[in-house]
């Protein structure tokens, strides 16, 4: 797969993505540990650096809090922390993968990012029987495997989704309880 | 030629503000207040149109004019006499004299009939006058579909036949705005909804049915639907709407105005509408145009006469006329009757949602404005001084920039305040008191956003003022009041605020009776000693009624309680002072905009924080002296002759590397919205800064003790504190580093019962 190639489906839709390779969809992969993980690559906004973020009160230490992306706030998770391995010490090399998933935006603190990968449907793994109690395995869409690496596949949609409370915002409402009324 | 099309277009732009000039007039013109000089101004009005129209060769718009400068020559002279019914037509000459120039200003000849059907009714008037000067009411015959008692003199038969089709248009016109027959039933209200879409409307995804349907669930709807402009079959566009309904609505008095315009929210700009109201004797509800106050006597309806050209004059319409007919509908619900059908305007109408645009990218500027200057004032002295001069410019220009960004958003209250005297009237109505509303500084400006969320609280405070406030007339004569009953509804700004009064000269608040009701309630603990003030507030309790009766018009326990919470959540106040027997004030502070806060940056362990200015009384580092332990701790600080509870910041948000020692901090003495207070120790106190207001939710979640957030001038976020959910989770032993402290942890000793602190606490000023 060219690089050309990767740049026009990033660009297009998913369903742009299926035509022009089947059943062949990319995946941005990335580090965490000695572990290497995939997300869709659709639902990659962009990666940037770490910068500092904002602690937000008495949340799980995968919660690292906020931080200001051109204006929006948008919440950082330590996918090491969630996955029980502590939180991250982080480095001026650690970088963040912001994912677009539906209207709400969030970035996930990861140690490096590997690679991009064409990944057809078929060759993907469904991932094992896992302890619940060990791994979230919803978060798993399945297994990969590259040059003899294992690549873990996650489900963006799934990944962090329970941290968003689907809180409306307070003004809005009281303002409907007193329409309501 | 290009001077002449110079001139032309300073015609245009004249005429355009003469005929605001002449419908402001027209509308405050009604029978028995004629006022000479608005009459004057009217007239001058229209004949400068006309000499202008002359000098460019529009032929047929001078010879509209000189027809409707005929009637008001007569209106002058006092030869014809004002009714409603001229009044009407006059209105409506404006109208379609406003698109005479449109058609003008864009080259193109009017439709042939343009202008029959009013020119028809301007002469009818001018021959009333010539041949029946005894006539008082001269009013066009009703349509034959239409069971209006014939309450008009009916001698247009003969003219009927002279002027044919034309008469027959405004004869369907009229019968738009005339009520249905029958009497209304008690208690009700009829609404009579005439509501004309344009041809396009189902081409923008809208369903007339639904509204229809919506209509219908408001009470007892009986809809007629209109075939006359439904072309032949062999001429018809599936795809265009020729329908149009004429809808009878027998309502409760509860359904308003708003509930029927709401319906109709989507497509207001894509159709005629005009809403009627109709009530039993004594009509109770008012419109906002003058001219409609006094219609005779046979309709106790108060029709509202709609800016809206004719019927065959809307269907007429050149395309170029569409952009400034949107306004037509909401100009004729706010009363103000300013906008013209085909003419340019000197305002635009522009998506909200690009202003928000523009003020978040403002936002941003001043952000990164900020932090740039952060940077350079860590260069060396002397050596950039142009830079600096240019980055100081930047800074006057970027305040600059966000002051006019925000005023753009700003509206005057009056769009609220317009509906108020409706308001006023019906609650009179209903509760047979006899009511006087006097308003001031409705040009107060403040953030849309508030004048949106400011009509519910309004209205209820208002209907509470008549409701509990104000005596009934016969009472008042007693106590030696005037038997009108006044209330005063006043917008200023103060100090970056905009304050609001509400003050009636009623019974003012019986404590007595609050204070019973709240013990009945179980609000406030038998016995407890309250300051009369306490007592006043104890009505912003949830759950808290006084009415003995549960009234049509409040009383239903749903009132102060939620007008507090939505004054608070707009970021503001509301406090009440009564005096018995002289009445009540209510007063409420609200922040110019949503968008912006002045705030206090404080600092917690490595953490920023950012306390709204309004909630902050002061900030001290207290003496050792000045704490009390309680259970071994120091909760409780002394703050000028108060017990106030300290809350350590650190401890509630789990913030490392903090100073725990208030006396080695700082306290800083906060009020939540509804009076109580609290310590908030923290680090330091970085100093004061407005900061853009950010969202938290829309990517995250609501966090407990976090109103919303904010981006300083380094660029991090920092979180805005809400001190009211600070104080709710100090409470639930948050800030207790041995655990949960039990609830019955008592803030305030000086109270005796034990159910007395949680009013006490809430009520403390």
């Amino acid at each position: 797969m060219s690089s050309s190639m990767a740049l026009a489906t990033v660009g297009g839709t998913r369903t742009d993505a299926l035509s022009l390779n089947g059943t062949e969809e990319q995946y941005v992969t990335f580090t965490v540990g000695n572990e290497e993980y995939g997300v869709n690559i659709l639902a990659v906004r962009e990666i940037r650096g770490w910068t500092p973020e904002s602690r937000l009160p008495n949340l799980p230490d995968y919660v690292r809090g906020v931080i200001n992306l051109r204006g929006i706030i948008i919440p950082i998770f330590d996918l090491r922390a969630r996955f029980g391995g502590g939180g991250t010490e982080v480095t001026k090399r650690h970088v963040v993968v912001v994912m677009q998933v539906g209207e709400r935006t969030r970035g996930i603190l990861v140690d490096a990012i590997s690679d991009i990968l064409a990944i057809g449907q078929d060759a993907i793994k469904p991932p094992p029987d896992v302890d619940s109690g060990l791994i979230d395995a919803e978060y798993l869409s399945g297994l990969y495997t590259a040059d003899n690496r294992m690549v873990t596949l996650l489900n963006v949609d799934k990944l962090f989704a329970n941290e968003h409370g689907d809180h409306e915002p307070a003004n809005r409402t009281a303002a409907a309880i007193d329409k309501a009324s | 030629m290009d001077d002449l099309s110079r001139f032309k277009q300073t015609y245009f732009d004249e005429s355009a503000e003469l005929l605001a000039v002449a419908e402001a007039g027209l509308l405050r013109l009604a029978p028995g207040d004629v006022d000479m000089d608005e009459v004057n101004a009217i007239f001058r009005a229209v004949h400068s149109i006309k000499g202008g129209g002359g000098a460019f060769g529009f032929n047929e718009l001078v010879a509209f004019a000189h027809e409707f400068e005929t009637v008001m020559d007569g209106v002058r002279n006092a030869t014809i006499p004002v009714t409603t019914a001229l009044v009407d037509t006059l209105i409506r000459a404006n109208d379609v004299l406003a698109q005479m120039l449109a058609y003008a200003g864009e080259g193109t000849d009017a439709p042939p009939g343009t202008t029959d059907g009013t020119v028809a009714a301007l002469r009818r008037h001018l021959d009333a006058a010539a041949h029946a000067p005894e006539e008082a009411v001269h009013t066009p015959a009703p349509a034959p579909a239409s069971a209006i008692p014939p309450a008009f003199p009916d001698d247009e038969d003969d003219e009927a036949g002279i002027f044919g089709d034309a008469l027959a248009a405004i004869a369907a016109a009229r019968d738009e705005g005339a009520p249905a027959a029958g009497p209304v039933p008690p208690g009700k209200i009829r609404w009579t909804v005439v509501f004309r879409p344009k041809a396009e409307l189902l081409l923008s995804g809208n369903e007339p049915t639904f509204m229809l349907r919506a209509l219908r669930r408001l009470g007892e709807a009986e809809i007629a639907c209109h075939l006359d402009r439904l072309p032949a079959l062999r001429d018809l566009d599936a795809e265009l709407l020729h329908l149009h309904w004429t809808v009878t609505l027998i309502a409760d008095p509860e359904v308003g105005r708003e509930r029927i315009d709401d319906v109709f929210e989507f497509v207001a700009d894509d159709c005629d509408i005009r809403i009627t109201a109709e009530a039993p004797l004594p009509a109770v509800i008012e419109t906002a145009a003058p001219p409609a106050a006094e219609t005779a006597p046979a309709l106790p309806a108060l029709t509202q006469p709609a800016p809206a050209a004719a019927p065959a004059e809307a269907a007429a319409q050149p395309p170029a006329a569409k952009p400034a007919e949107p306004a037509k509908p909401r100009a004729a619900g706010n009363g103000s009757g300013g906008e013209h059908a085909g003419l340019t305007s000197h305002t635009i109408r522009v998506d909200l949602d690009k202003i928000d645009r523009l003020v978040n990218m403002v936002g941003e500027m001043v952000i990164t404005q900020a932090m740039v200057a952060e940077h350079v004032r860590d260069l060396p002295p002397g050596q950039f001084q142009e830079l600096l001069e240019g980055l100081e410019q930047l800074a006057q220009h970027t305040r600059e920039l966000r002051e006019n960004v925000m005023s753009i958003r700003a509206q005057p209250v009056s769009s609220v305040f317009s509906r108020m005297p409706r308001l006023v009237r019906e609650c009179a109505g209903l509760t047979g008191k006899e009511v006087a509303l006097v308003t001031s500084g409705e040009n107060t400006e403040v953030d849309k956003t508030v004048v949106e969320n400011l009509v519910d609280p309004l209205t209820h405070m208002i209907r509470n003022s008549i409701d509990h406030g104000l005596e009934s007339p016969d009472e008042r004569e007693r106590v030696g009041k005037p038997r009108t009953g006044t209330v005063h509804l006043s917008a200023q700004h103060r100090s970056g605020r905009i304050v609001i009064e509400i003050t009636d000269d009623g019974r003012g608040i019986n404590r007595a009776k609050v204070l019973s009701k709240a013990i009945e309630k179980g609000l406030v603990a038998p016995g407890a000693a309250l300051s009369d003030e306490e007592v006043d507030n104890l009505i912003f309790l949830p759950g808290f009624s006084t009415a003995d009766q549960v009234s049509n018009l409040s009383g239903r326990g749903v009132g102060m309680d939620v007008v507090r919470r939505n004054i608070s959540s707009l970021g503001g106040r509301i406090g009440v002072y009564s005096t018995p027997g002289e009445g009540s004030r209510f007063t409420l502070s609200l922040p110019l905009t949503l968008a912006v806060l002045d705030g206090m940056v404080i600092s917690v362990g490595e953490e920023r924080f950012v306390l709204p200015l309004t909630n902050i009384v002061e900030s001290l580092r207290p003496k050792p002296e000045d704490l009390h332990g309680l259970v071994n701790k120091c909760d409780v600080m002394m703050a000028r002759g108060e017990y106030v509870r300290l809350v350590h910041l650190h401890r509630l948000f789990g913030i490392p590397k903090a100073i725990d020692d208030a006396t080695k901090g700082l306290v800083v003495l906060v009020e939540t919205e509804d009076g109580s207070r609290l310590g908030l120790v923290v680090d330091e106190i970085l100093g004061q800064q407005q900061v853009v207001i950010k969202s938290l939710e829309s990517n995250f979640r609501r966090l407990e003790g976090v109103a919303a957030a904010t981006i300083l001038g380094d660029g991090r976020v920092a979180l805005i504190l809400d001190v009211a959910g600070l104080r709710e989770m100090s409470r639930h032993g948050g800030d207790n580093p041995g655990g949960p402290r039990p609830a019955s942890f008592p803030a305030t000793p000086s109270l005796p019962a034990s159910a007395g602190h949680d009013t006490r606490q809430r009520q403390t000023a």
